[in-house]
């Protein structure tokens, strides 16, 4: 049991590094994921599609990510905090501008995409 | 010379956003648009006294360790100048007699171990944004004036209407 | 250079995002659009705020060029235009500008070459005054930011100033398009035959969210005005991101119904009991033999000699200015607010 106990106490800091760079990083590529995706898709709706996924995922491994870095301190319970008002804000905006793109009358583009056709671009 | 284009490559991107917003204050003659020009060129300002207080190293300039006010622990024994506004000699003169240099010297230390950016352009700055707003708003307020007096915010059309509007003058006259 | 490289690249990245979205801002035509990415600009302004250690000052752009000045710039283009018309330019009309610019910018970048390395630390800027702030505050003023004691202690004239100064544009705004009155008048009318609310409520989300956070937006607003002296905040953050969840409430609940949770007569009174109360902070330290705004004689003459070791005519001379400075910017967004938004008798939904 010692060992154990003794083993952790060794390891538990540069894990907790470890982890935590790493799960920034990944948030980071998850945001740029979404940052092409915004980028590259052919409609408004998939554009929001893919710009949901740094509000989501990207953030919320970054916030992760960060709180590990931090250490359990203030800054543990201020990051929760912005992890959960993003989490009410970013999907409200999205069906904000998703609801007004709608009432607005831009049809998403239904069935099979044929390239990059310009009288379709939904922006 | 990398080393002197990386100590002043922040101060020409802030010219070319300046210039970026003087050419839009310039170029467009819708005003409601010029108005965005200008608070381009506004927050580039802004940008420019804010990189000349940043320090190599140094952190935001918030005391750690809680400066005095959170320092409760030296409280009662020291004694120095009574008024805030000059009390640099009375610091001085105080500190041997009342054995109360603790004060001045914790923040001393404070400053010797811990690089802080310079805060005065940080004031500045902070007060000139709420400002700027506040003048923006009396901007919009007259572009919404002229809209309704000419039907447009656009410079050419506002002058064509005014050239004509003298022009019938000058004949009724 | 001893910079740590993972800073000029992050300086690097925020810059050129700057660049990006002014010279979109150039090239758009669509008002909409344009006042957005201003939006987006301030934003990025204030990231890179951050980055230079500016956190009050980043905290200020967020809340004002993200927050406010978008709100009122939708406001104002929605009483003019939604887009910019290109006249056909030819000539000296399309090249003067260009030329001006450049000669202007070059003889600043010539100019620049003067000024000192960036960040260097013995720079003319950060070798007197502001060294001495950061030396002295602990001893003669107390509050940990640095920023908040010289921004209501040391300068706090300055600040005086600048308070009175948005006040008085709030003053010239309304003398320019009024109070709102026509949104109030609109109001009376329409309150006789209340809408029935639809089945199809598209805003119903918006509804429910928002609800739930207006309130705790005005409880932040008083957490960064009182946290103001140990961290980044103070009056002119928390004035604007209290006018924000008035703001916001207008845009969702409708105006007439916000002019009824915070009544506009209130809000002018506001703003000018801020500039009263700040002004007699003042006065109180005058009538006690001080200085004008120097708080240790907030509340007595002190005996020559003593040294208050708490600093409390400090901490309460600071807390009474920046109540006077939270309602003077708070009151005086709100009476602009109203004016843009009840300029228009009615704004449709569709039209946010």
């Amino acid at each position: 049991m010692a060992d154990i106990a003794a083993f952790f106490a060794h390891w538990a800091e540069p894990l907790r590094v470890w982890l935590g760079t790493a799960l920034a990083l990944a948030g980071g590529v998850l945001v740029t994921i979404g940052a092409v995706g915004v980028l590259r898709f052919p409609d408004f709706y998939t554009r929001l599609h893919a710009a949901s996924v740094t509000d989501t995922m990207g953030a919320t491994l970054l916030l992760l990510g960060m709180a590990l870095l931090a250490g359990w301190s203030l800054v543990t319970f201020k990051l929760a905090l912005i992890w959960m008002f993003l989490f009410l804000t970013s999907p409200t905006a999205s069906h904000a501008a998703a609801n007004a793109a709608h009432t607005a009358g831009l049809e998403p583009i239904v069935g099979r995409w044929r390239g990059d056709d310009k009288s379709e671009d939904g922006a | 010379m990398p080393d002197y284009v990386l100590s002043h490559y922040n101060y020409w991107v802030v010219i070319v956003l300046m210039m970026v917003g003087l050419y839009i204050v310039f170029e467009s003659g819708n005003l409601i648009k010029r108005l965005v020009g200008l608070s381009i060129f506004q927050t580039s300002v802004f940008l420019l006294y804010i990189s000349l207080g940043k320090v190599a190293g140094g952190t935001a300039p918030i005391l750690i360790g809680g400066g005095h006010g959170g320092d409760k622990s030296h409280g009662g024994d020291e004694s120095h100048g009574a008024e805030g506004a000059h009390a640099v000699e009375a610091v001085d003169a105080h500190a041997g007699g009342h054995g109360g240099a603790h004060d001045a010297a914790h923040g001393a230390e404070h400053a010797a171990e811990i690089l802080y950016s310079n805060p005065l352009p940080h004031v500045l700055i902070l007060t000139a944004i709420v400002v700027g707003v506040a003048t923006l708003s009396v901007g919009l307020a007259i572009s919404v004036r002229i809209r309704e007096a000419y039907g447009s915010v656009e410079n050419d059309e506002i002058r064509a209407a005014d050239i004509s509007l003298g022009e019938a003058e000058e004949t009724a006259a | 250079m001893n910079f740590v490289s993972s800073i000029v690249l992050v300086d690097i990245a925020l810059l050129a995002m700057l660049g990006v979205v002014a010279v979109a801002i150039i090239r758009l035509k669509s008002l909409f659009a344009i006042v957005m990415l201003s939006g987006v600009y301030s934003l990025v302004s204030a990231t890179w705020f951050v980055a230079m250690d500016a956190v009050d000052v980043a905290f200020t752009e967020a809340a004002v060029g993200a927050g406010i000045s978008t709100a009122l710039m939708l406001g104002a283009m929605l009483l003019t235009a939604r887009r910019v018309k290109t006249p056909d330019k030819a000539g000296a009309r399309r090249w003067g500008p260009f030329l001006a610019v450049f000669a202007t910018g070059g003889l600043l970048i010539f100019a620049s070459t003067d000024l000192p390395a960036f960040g260097d630390p013995n720079s003319p800027a950060n070798s007197y005054v502001g060294k001495d702030y950061i030396e002295r505050t602990p001893s003669e003023v107390g509050p940990p930011n640095i920023v908040t004691a010289v921004l209501a202690s040391y300068r706090g004239f300055d600040t005086f100033g600048e308070t009175v100064v948005i006040f008085a544009a709030g003053v010239a705004v309304a003398l320019l398009i009024g109070f709102g009155e026509r949104a109030l008048a609109f109001s009376g009318q329409r309150s006789v035959t209340p809408e029935p609310v639809s089945p199809d409520d598209h805003h119903m989300v918006l509804r429910v969210v928002s609800k739930l956070l207006i309130p705790l937006i005005a409880l932040y607003a008083f957490y960064v005005q009182f946290h103001g002296d140990y961290g980044p905040g103070g009056g002119f953050q928390a004035g604007v991101i209290f006018a924000v969840a008035v703001i916001l409430n207008a845009l969702i609940f409708g105006l007439s119904e916000t002019m009824d949770a915070v009544p506009a007569g209130a809000a002018r009174a506001g703003a000018a009991f801020g500039v009263l109360l700040y002004g007699g902070v003042g006065v109180v330290n005058l009538l006690n033999g001080g200085a004008f705004l120097d708080y240790d004689y907030l509340f007595e003459t002190p005996a020559p000699g003593s040294y208050d070791p708490h600093h409390w005519g400090q901490h309460f001379g600071i807390l009474l200015v920046e109540l006077g400075v939270l309602a003077t910017v708070a009151s005086t967004m709100i009476v602009i607010f109203y004016a843009f938004a009840g300029r228009a008798p009615e704004i449709r939904d569709e039209d946010w």
